[in-house]
């Protein structure tokens, strides 16, 4: 295995830890199952390719996290206000944005970005190294920023609601607001996730977000599974590392001959894999009791 | 202070399962009042808290707490002038986070979200006051709520839910779920604090003797209807044999019995 293959194990995995760690506000902390990530992860792809394509790319990060957190309050609204099914509100948002997304795209299914300058451009110097340290920084700042918004008293009431909902209201707080609130961030790193992707394979695709929100939760059990730990700063470390291994897996795999066609396949496998165990080991646990 | 007018709650109004939750309430409460509530299931009482939290939209009548009608305000806005304890222990608190968390959170009921982590001096107000409960929480608020017993979780919900004085306390049953033992000592807690806040309550219990023995009125309820009051001398002197006498014979005629002794 050569350096750029561990180097880009490493940069699509970081790519895929920004994702996740928009999956973990709304899959763990909010304990709600969201569907909209397939959607929203191509919104930031589009969104980003199009700003590229215009010369814009720092700006094209800003705005895909921003339209991706529209499209999470899109979702929270039908799931709080015209109550629908959760897992409902998200297909039908993921399933709205594919048009949109192709709007966005100019009703071209794909938009190729060689030749414009990206994010990565300005450290091309560092080269091979420029990518993976633009990625890394981008990390470290929504880590940053999760860690500390999740302690605030606005990110205790977040996390209650996931926890439990009786007491939220009890507190006067709107479950419904932070559900919303909970969801747009949620899609907001989906989408950011996205934009990193697009500005990283310079290439945009209307597919591109096809089986992101199994990745997403695949990396998150497997760094919760390896990394059992309560506190906040050690589940966001988690879900970077889950992420980031996730991808080493699928990297050695595919190195070993795994066809890439059959990745979405393995990581479907995987993830059921996963969710069966520990509920077995719940299942046992209890008929011992 | 608290003033139910005319209350009722039908469910399933005009379908062959309609039933009648509660009808024509009327109920008046001074500041300060401590109402022990007593009647059989089916009786209308957890309903009538349902109504007031606003859980439950009445089919007729108006909820008025300080003047202010509260009828068609949300549930969670009510929260801000109600505290609720239920029977269950963990419906008051967030199991996956710590006590100071919970605890950070009854703090700022009613108030705008900051963006801020709370302070050092947050954090001893919060010792100071699990201090007051003496079951040791105080030096335990890292652990994580779903750890604790259901009296342990029972008593931190009780003060969660009078950390910011309410102006109105609901118990529905709280101390059902818990031991004899742990029962009292979560009722002398809630006694103490409801006396030193001066908070007005309303408190369910299937428990005659602690019927009689906290607060200042007893009400009996049965079929969606408030059938006694009892309070002031009477209820200083009525025993506990008297109360179950009261609450199995107090049917409607009862109350004309009432009318007549008048």
């Amino acid at each position: 295995m050569n350096l750029t293959v561990v180097l880009g194990a490493l940069e699509l995995g970081g790519i895929f830890a920004i994702m996740s760690l928009g999956l973990y506000i709304s899959y763990k902390v909010l304990n709600l199952p969201d569907l909209t990530v397939d959607g929203s992860f191509t919104l930031g792809c589009a969104v980003s390719a199009m700003f590229t394509v215009h010369s814009m790319p720092y700006l094209g990060l800003f705005l895909a996290f921003v339209i991706g957190c529209l499209a999470g309050v899109v979702t929270g609204v039908l799931i709080t206000k015209l109550n629908i099914m959760p897992l409902l509100s998200g297909i039908l948002t993921m399933t709205a944005l594919y048009s949109i997304n192709l709007r966005i795209m100019g009703d071209s299914p794909n938009i190729s970005l060689f030749e414009f300058p990206t994010v990565f451009s300005p450290l091309v110097f560092l080269a091979p190294y420029d990518k993976l340290i633009v990625i890394i920084v981008i990390i470290l700042i929504v880590c940053f920023f999760l860690h500390y918004f999740l302690r605030t008293q606005l990110g205790l009431a977040l996390r209650a609601c996931g926890d439990n909902e009786d007491m939220v209201r009890a507190s006067s707080i709107d479950t419904d607001k932070m559900k919303i609130l909970g969801l747009a961030l949620a899609n907001g790193f989906v989408s950011l996730g996205g934009a990193v992707f697009a500005q990283h394979q310079a290439f945009s695709d209307i597919a591109s977000g096809t089986g992101m929100m199994v990745i997403g939760l695949a990396s998150i059990i497997v760094g919760m599974t390896i990394i059992k730990k309560d506190k906040i700063g050690f589940q966001l470390m988690a879900v970077v590392f889950g992420a980031v291994f996730y991808r080493a897996i699928l990297t050695i795999a595919l190195q070993l001959g795994l066809p890439s066609g059959d990745l979405k396949l393995l990581s479907a496998i995987l993830v059921v894999i996963a969710i069966a165990s520990t509920n077995m080991k719940r299942k046992r646990r209890r008929s011992k009791c | 202070m608290l003033e139910l007018q005319d209350i009722s709650v039908i469910f399933h109004e005009g379908t062959v399962n309609e039933k009648i939750a509660l009808s024509h309430i009327d109920l008046k409460l001074d500041k300060g009042d401590f109402v022990t509530i007593i009647g059989s299931n089916g009786a209308g009482k957890s309903t009538l808290f349902q109504t007031i939290s606003g859980a439950i939209q009445p089919t007729q009548g108006q909820v008025i707490l300080n003047g202010q009608n509260l009828t068609g305000i949300p549930e969670y806005k009510r929260s801000r002038f109600i505290g609720r304890l239920f029977q269950d222990p963990l419906k008051g608190t967030a199991p996956s986070m710590t006590i100071e968390e919970n605890l950070s959170l009854a703090s700022q009921r009613g108030q705008h979200f900051r963006l801020s982590l709370f302070s050092h001096k947050q954090k001893n107000e919060m010792k100071q006051a699990l201090k007051e409960l003496d079951l040791g929480l105080e030096e335990r608020l890292n652990t994580k709520v779903g750890t604790l017993s259901g009296g342990q979780r029972q008593a931190l919900t009780l003060l969660m839910a009078t950390y910011v004085t309410p102006e109105l306390l609901l118990l529905d049953e709280h101390t059902a779920a818990l031991d004899p033992k742990t029962s009292q000592k979560v009722l002398e807690m809630t006694s103490k604090i409801v006396e030193e806040h001066h908070i007005t309550t309303l408190m369910i219990t299937h428990n005659m003797e602690d019927a009689l023995k906290y607060g200042n009125k007893t009400m009996i309820m049965k079929d969606g209807q408030i059938i006694a009051m009892v309070e002031g001398e009477e209820r200083k002197k009525m025993t506990v044999d008297e109360l179950i006498h009261l609450y199995s014979t107090s049917t409607h005629d009862y109350n004309d019995r009432l009318f007549l002794k008048q």
